[in-house]
């Protein structure tokens, strides 16, 4: 492999773990804070991906069709808090775990009713459209550079969030111990529904952002939430500074080993028996280094402080 | 706990010791279908209830880890798909006589098992959930990168099981018994299992895993022993799976196929063994005659399960035991 190539798996890696980032970040701080386990996280990467085709064809601008996507998945989100996932947070995993369960049954079967089976896309903007050339004439797309930047920069509004304003106080206090910051007179409940909007609005986010680059179907929010899954294990639960590093190893090392298993496999293989095995070693590869993590250090790499 | 709840506690645990009422009168009623098909039953019934039977080999399975163990597996198809694909893939390579497919079938499931069940166990609630699933997930993967077993298409299979050259597998009644007696086996077996010394120290590890340890026993041991064992008997429902489509692939250990799993022994009562089974039973006639009603039946699937969780507790055994069916001792 080249370097130019190398560099452009490196890109796609990094691409992949920023959107793994903004999923698993949600995810992580919904369970650090409020001990829920949301498997319908993954459908709500899924909503924010259909909204916004939906909304960009409508307004024509991709800008105004992003913000209206996200609205709008911020509207589901919350109504889904209100009817069905308010009632599950003091319920067992199990029940948290089947219900939500049920949810994406629900929503991928509803989003094949409304926007039908065939995959649809975003087009990519037109002010972000084009190449970037890197070393060797070697070129990137805009877009993909786009979509690494505005993760990274959500990334730092998301640490600015937690870290430096009282809301994120009252976040980090929670994720450590919840009936304390209920009876030190906060309103549990709200900063439960914050933290839900929060998470929900960072899913959307990545769906609509990937959008333009990636096909939408329904069941594409169930590969993101495993991935997202096997991030966070890695990472160490309910940490969002976990959460970045798992988000990406993962990216860089599924891409990587999809691009490289089969150069590699082929210095001491046939060619064929090196594409096959290649094929399915690649596709298990996070998850014998999520294993491999879990053996080292069954609490994650970076586990949020405070708990036990 | 106080001692009148831990009295109710081992009373509710103890499936082996309850009058087995309901589990007669389910095995009966089981037994005696092909008499009710030959009696003007829709046929279809047979096959609907040979795969429902097949699913609650699995269920119940999953009931010893989940329901009496109190391990909440998201990964248990991976067990059901590679049952399946053993068996396939030696079905494939002319080896159909199944005194040669199954132990196989169960080293190959009692090795994934130990493997990654020792990685598993190493965490408890939520991440065991998320850890389960993604080994779940990356048995599927590897299964769509068998290409030279059909790939993400999947395998067809042109002929089915033998024992020792008889093919008691092609008459669709004479499958059905062998389902069933496979089914009753398993439901002995681990009703055993739960009853004895290990199924209790197994019970009351979940109640409280530090006492059970302080007491002497070695708690990641008996799980790890239990898991194993459970991945092995949903291993030969995998087995008969494979036999009854005639086919195999990875769909079948997609992670919904998991999600059904659990609410198949959510449905009929967590730790109840017949439970399971009637769960299992339960979740296909309500899944055949949606998907009759329409293509989209998850739409309503998907909300029948929310409103089970938020509504019910105890599940069909529990009902049953409400309206005074099912007996508490």
């Amino acid at each position: 492999m080249t370097t130019g190539l190398l560099i452009v798996q490196i890109l796609n890696g990094l691409q992949l773990g920023i959107l793994l980032f903004l999923v698993a970040a949600g995810l992580t701080l919904v369970f650090g804070v409020m001990d829920f386990i949301n498997l319908a996280h993954g459908v709500q990467y899924m909503l924010g991906a259909y909204l916004a085709v939906t909304f960009v064809g409508l307004t024509g601008s991709f800008v105004l069709g992003l913000v209206l996507a996200l609205a709008a998945a911020l509207v589901i989100g919350l109504a889904l808090e209100f009817l069905v996932f308010r009632h599950l947070y003091d319920r067992d995993h199990l029940d948290q775990v089947l219900a939500t369960f049920g949810l994406i049954l629900l929503l991928n079967q509803g989003v094949k009713m409304v926007w039908g089976a065939a995959p649809l896309s975003v087009p990519v903007p037109a002010f972000l459209s084009g190449n970037v050339a890197l070393l060797d004439g070697i070129l990137y797309p805009t877009y993909r550079f786009a979509l690494i930047g505005a993760g990274l920069a959500v990334g730092a509004l998301l640490w600015f969030v937690v870290e430096k304003t009282r809301t994120g106080m009252l976040l980090r206090a929670g994720a450590s111990n919840a009936p304390m910051v209920s009876a030190l007179g906060v309103d549990i409940n709200k900063l439960f529904m914050i933290v839900f909007a929060f998470g929900t609005m960072l899913a959307a986010f990545a769906g609509a952002m990937a959008a333009p680059i990636l096909s939408v179907e329904p069941g594409m929010g169930d590969n993101i939430l495993i991935l997202a899954f096997v991030v966070i294990v890695v990472g160490g639960i309910g940490s969002i500074r976990g959460a970045f590093v798992g988000a990406l190893i993962v990216g860089l090392v599924d891409t990587l080993g999809r691009s490289s298993m089969n150069d590699l496999l082929r210095l001491f293989m046939s060619a064929p028996s090196a594409r096959a095995a290649g094929a399915a070693l690649s596709s298990m590869l996070i998850y014998l280094v999520m294993a491999i993590v879990l053996f080292v250090r069954p609490e994650g790499l970076l586990p949020a402080k405070g708990r036990s | 706990m106080s001692l009148a709840s831990a009295d109710a506690a081992a009373r509710r645990d103890a499936p082996a010791r309850r009058r087995p009422v309901v589990a007669i009168i389910l095995f009966g009623l089981l037994a005696l279908l092909p008499v009710a098909v030959s009696l003007g039953l829709p046929p279809h019934w047979m096959t609907l209830v040979t795969r429902a039977m097949i699913f609650g080999i699995a269920a119940l399975s999953l009931d010893l880890i989940l329901g009496v163990g109190g391990m909440v597996s998201f990964g248990h198809a991976a067990f059901v798909g590679i049952g399946a694909y053993v068996t396939g893939i030696m079905i494939t390579e002319g080896r159909t006589d199944a005194l040669l497919i199954l132990p196989v079938v169960l080293a190959v499931c009692a090795l994934f098992g130990a493997v990654t069940g020792f990685v598993s166990l190493r965490t408890r609630g939520v991440t065991f959930i998320m850890i389960t699933l993604a080994f779940g997930q990356m048995v599927y993967f590897l299964a769509q990168a068998l290409s030279a077993y059909g790939g993400d298409d999947g395998l067809t299979l042109y002929e089915r099981s033998t024992i020792l050259g008889f093919d008691p597998f092609k008459n669709r009644i004479g499958f059905f018994y062998v389902v069933l007696g496979v089914l009753l086996a398993c439901y002995g077996l681990v009703s055993v299992i739960v009853a004895s010394r290990f199924g209790r120290v197994l019970r009351a590890a979940r109640e409280n895993a530090t006492r059970v340890s302080v007491t002497g026993f070695h708690v990641p041991r008996i799980r790890l022993v239990a898991y194993v064992i459970s991945g092995m008997i949903a291993g030969l429902s995998g087995f008969l799976l494979a036999n009854q489509t005639e086919f195999v692939s990875p769909a079948f250990m997609s992670w919904p196929r998991s999600g059904e799993l659990i609410f198949m022994v959510v449905l009929g009562g967590v730790g109840s063994l017949h439970g399971a089974i009637i769960g299992a039973l339960a979740f296909l006639f309500a899944e055949d005659v949606l998907a009759g009603w329409t293509e989209h039946w998850k739409v309503i699937f998907g909300p029948m399960i929310v409103l089970f969780v938020l509504f019910t507790r105890g599940g069909i055994v529990g009902l049953l035991r409400k309206l005074g069916v099912a007996r508490h001792d």
